[in-house]
């Protein structure tokens, strides 16, 4: 028998490709010299449900794309409506908005770091992350009631304003996110073995980054300054200073390092939002059927795992002609064939995981 | 003419079910002991409800193994397939016959060696029969048919044939000090000289030490099942008691290499110190005690390992082997030899 | 329909505009502009020379989704389908929007070789509308299986599903 060009279904039962995704793989020996990507297996026809659903109705919907950043989802969809429909979000509104997304932006990033440790065989990093998640998560649900898929934002604000209890929860939550990262990052950061299965691994240049339509933090670690909460700032994002951290070499070590950064920064916009809250209203007033003129509108936000966009075509009633969504994970999944063409078959696992993909967003 | 029957083959027959038992109660301790120090590195609580802290837990878990289906695919080699787990079991256990576990003791007035079998051979033998069971191992990834374990099957393959040669070569140079490869004499010589050799060969003690656990596929070595690449590695295909005797294979081993880490560098079941006058009380302690409190020290190094590194890609282990290990080693062989010669 | 808004305010805008205009004398000056946002309705025949254009004489290098439209209950007397071209410049962010017309049964140049990201974008909209990409080397669904019959995004599937 030869080891010559062995096919390897990878999925879509398989521990580390988060999800079911399914990837038919050509091994020469080890090294891996095709990557297929098959996807819908998750496919539920989102975009169709929401033609049939109301305005209203499509938010909680939209928890269930990237379920490991829900609140993300929920204010692209609700920006995209807003702009839509021309409602104005009063700003207190607009800063609990952001203390929100920001958190949950750490909750994904702290989900991430951990399952991609864990590709790459640190099992105790999973563990770390998920304890200061789990922090976050909790309050999320002393916020709405829920931990995972939120609905924690409504059309025209959010449903409830932050009280003495929760801002408590939130600062007590940033005091302890630096020493977390500290312990990930002492695990991690120096390790001998780490620097050799991230370094210089899954390099993409900047060129073939923009050229696929990478986003987010993957396109960043290319070196790309591209933050759409500093080019194009939505939901009062100019309000607040943070740095948007870059990478050199586009190199899997380099988005480890983007996205343990961003952690930081997001930390540091929740603090100023906390500390500057304006007073008002928190939602603006939206009538109960929410009828929206004909038009077509885009938006997109700079979800945690990259650019997340709504395009919404209305048509006079109270439900959307079409929805369409543009998933950051659909499209930096799309560049794991150049990535992964030539590598090692073990460097394909800890690729995929560097890329932060969720195939509730992929599949859609 | 009892006395013959008691030392010819009633103590023989008690020895060889002890030793056999030994690594089997090593396993279920070890597997309640991974689970729990795993948690507590991870900050979360571990198995704690079957018995008193989850000690039961293993046994749970081995009831539950043992009436879980066995599952053969079609396409599997029958009889490779079925021999290959107990040829891993069976070896590693079969190498424990020739592992002191303590120093003579009398009971009843018959002097027992707490060692089956004493072979002037008896390190060259346990490292042979150890390395047999990697036989098992690429025997059970090739018969599965299937190609999670295939490639972990040709993984452990190459791993092994790597991580022998720094072993060995190590190994030759504790004998350089021992004049003996009988196990029991090493121990025996570590008392002579009064010192733990780890003191006198440091580099061989760390070479040893990082290719055992290259040899008992465990983390960051663990490629051959290196669970987020290839599923299972060589056991995917396996389930219910022959996946348990992989399982407790492993254990095996890790008890095996702790063994042989603690006889070869660290005095067995000798004291520290043994020629120290002020420590002197510490050998009233039962030698079985001490080589229990070594091995176990290196079980727990095992643990703590596993639970801080990321896993060894295979190429840099191959690397690891071949251009620092067996280099380090060679080089550490023949600088001891020529102070050996000269002194 | 192309003075929905005045193109005063953005200069960025403008000089698209103008510069379609100007490359593709008589066939670009159909435009709108809605809340801010830019989109140029383009001919089927000039798409690819159009994102030639916009890629390489004016910074448009990233196409960041293709979105597919089926007008078939719409009022605005549109053909059956409509793709939609999102196309970003950096680094000083703008973005506008081609759209692109076409009938039933009528296929579309692939842009595949120009932008690598239409690549998964052309697959879908082939999956969900049936419209066919020309040129596209990989033109396979990529949500639904292989054997399925049918365009799920289009306006006439059936919602309650069909027997068998």
């Amino acid at each position: 028998m030869s080891f010559k060009d062995i096919e390897l279904n990878m999925g879509p039962q398989h521990p580390s490709t988060h999800g079911v995704l399914h990837l038919e793989l050509a091994v020469d020996n080890e090294i891996v010299t095709r990557v297929k990507p098959f996807l819908g297996y998750l496919h539920r026809g989102i975009e169709k449900i929401c033609e049939q659903r109301t305005y209203q109705q499509i938010t909680p919907l939209t928890d269930r794309l990237d379920y490991l950043a829900a609140i993300s989802n929920n204010l692209a969809y609700l920006l995209t409506v807003e702009k839509l429909a021309g409602i104005e979000v009063p700003r207190r509104g607009q800063y609990i908005r952001v203390i929100l997304t920001e958190l949950q932006r750490i909750a994904s990033h702290l989900a991430w770091v951990g399952f991609f440790a864990n590709d790459i065989g640190a099992m105790s990093v999973l563990l770390y992350g998920f304890a200061e998640r789990e922090d976050i998560l909790e309050i999320f649900e002393e916020y709405i009631g829920a931990r995972l898929t939120v609905h924690a934002l409504r059309i025209g604000g959010v449903p409830h304003d932050l009280d003495e209890k929760i801002m408590d929860m939130i600062r007590a939550s940033l005091g302890t996110i630096p020493g977390r990262l500290a312990d990930i990052e002492g695990l991690l950061s120096e390790n001998r073995i780490w620097k050799h299965r991230t370094q210089g691994i899954g390099v993409i240049s900047g060129t073939d980054a923009i050229e696929f339509g990478l986003t987010g933090p993957v396109l960043r670690a290319t070196g790309i300054r591209w933050d759409i909460r500093k080019d194009i700032p939505y939901s009062s994002y100019g309000d607040f200073e943070f740095d948007v951290p870059l990478g050199k070499n586009g190199d899997v070590y380099d988005r480890f390092q983007v996205r343990i950064e961003e952690i930081r920064q997001s930390a540091r916009i929740i603090r100023q939002a906390l500390d500057r809250l304006p007073e008002g209203e928190i939602r603006a007033k939206v009538p109960r059927v929410m009828k929206i003129a004909p038009g077509e509108v885009f938006h997109s936000i700079e979800a945690p795992k990259g650019e997340l966009g709504f395009y919404i075509k209305s048509n006079g009633t109270d439900r959307p002609e079409r929805v369409k969504i543009k998933a950051p994970s659909f499209i930096n999944m799309h560049s794991l064939e150049l990535m992964c063409t030539g590598s090692l078959f073990a460097d394909v696992v800890g690729i995929l995981g560097s890329l932060d993909i969720v195939l509730g967003e992929i599949d859609k | 003419m009892s006395g013959f029957i008691v030392s010819e083959i009633i103590i023989p027959v008690i020895k060889s079910v002890a030793v056999a038992l030994f690594p089997l109660v090593m396993t279920v301790v070890m597997i309640w002991m991974e689970r729990r120090v795993v948690a507590l590195i991870q900050s979360r609580l571990g198995p704690n409800r079957v018995g008193f802290e989850g000690v039961l837990q293993p046994i749970a878990d081995a009831i539950k193994l043992f009436f879980k289906e066995d599952i053969m695919h079609r396409g599997a080699d029958r009889s490779l397939f079925n021999l290959s787990p107990v040829l891993t079991l069976f070896t590693s256990l079969l190498a424990f016959c020739f592992v002191p576990l303590g120093d003579s003791i009398n009971v009843f007035g018959y002097t027992i060696n707490l060692w089956v079998a004493e072979s002037p051979v008896g390190l060259l033998l346990t490292l042979g029969i150890s390395s047999i069971s990697v036989f098992g191992v690429i025997f059970g990834g090739w018969s599965s048919n299937s190609k999670y374990p295939l490639l972990g099957g040709l993984r452990s393959v190459v791993q092994v044939l790597s991580y022998e040669i720094p072993i060995v070569l190590t190994v030759l140079s504790v004998v350089f000090f021992s004049h003996s490869i009988s196990l029991v004499d090493i121990v025996a010589s570590q008392k002579a000289e009064g010192m733990w050799y780890a003191f006198y060969l440091p580099v061989s003690f760390i070479v040893f030490w990082i290719s055992a656990i290259a040899e008992t596929n465990r983390a960051p070595f663990d490629l051959p099942e290196a669970e987020s690449e290839l599923v299972a590695g060589f056991h995917t295909e396996y389930s219910g008691m022959k996946f348990a005797y992989y399982y407790i294979a492993e254990y095996t081993h890790m008890v095996l290499a702790s063994s042989l880490v603690v006889i070869l560098f660290f005095g067995g079941w000798l004291p520290p110190f043994p020629n120290v006058e002020a420590l002197s009380f510490l050998g009233y302690v039962p030698g079985f005690i001490w080589y229990l409190v070594k091995i176990m020290f290196f079980l727990y190094v095992f643990i703590w390992i596993r639970a801080t590194f990321p896993r060894y890609r295979f190429d840099e282990l191959i690397r690891l082997a071949w251009k620092w290990l067996v280099p380090l080693s060679l080089a550490n062989v023949m600088a001891i030899a020529l102070v050996r010669s000269l002194g | 329909m192309n003075t929905m808004e005045d193109l005063s305010g953005s200069p960025a805008f403008r000089n698209v505009c103008e510069s379609l205009a100007e490359r593709f004398p008589g066939r670009m000056d159909d435009w709108m502009m809605e809340k801010g946002e830019l989109t140029v309705i383009v001919p089927r025949d000039d798409i690819q020379e159009v994102l030639r254009h916009l890629k390489g004489e004016l910074g448009f290098i990233a196409l960041n989704d293709m979105i597919g439209l089926d007008n078939m209950n719409s009022t605005d007397g549109r053909r059956r389908f409509s793709v939609l071209y999102q196309l970003y410049r950096f680094p000083q962010p703008v973005r506008i929007r081609l759209r692109v017309d076409i009938d039933e049964g009528q296929d579309l140049p692939s842009c595949y070789y120009l932008f690598r990201s239409s690549d998964w974008a052309e697959r879908e909209i082939y999956d969900m509308f049936g419209i066919v990409f020309s040129g596209h080397p990989d033109l396979r669904r990529i949500y639904m299986p292989e054997d399925f019959d049918g365009h799920p995004l289009r306006k006439d599937f059936p919602l309650e599903g069909r027997n068998g």
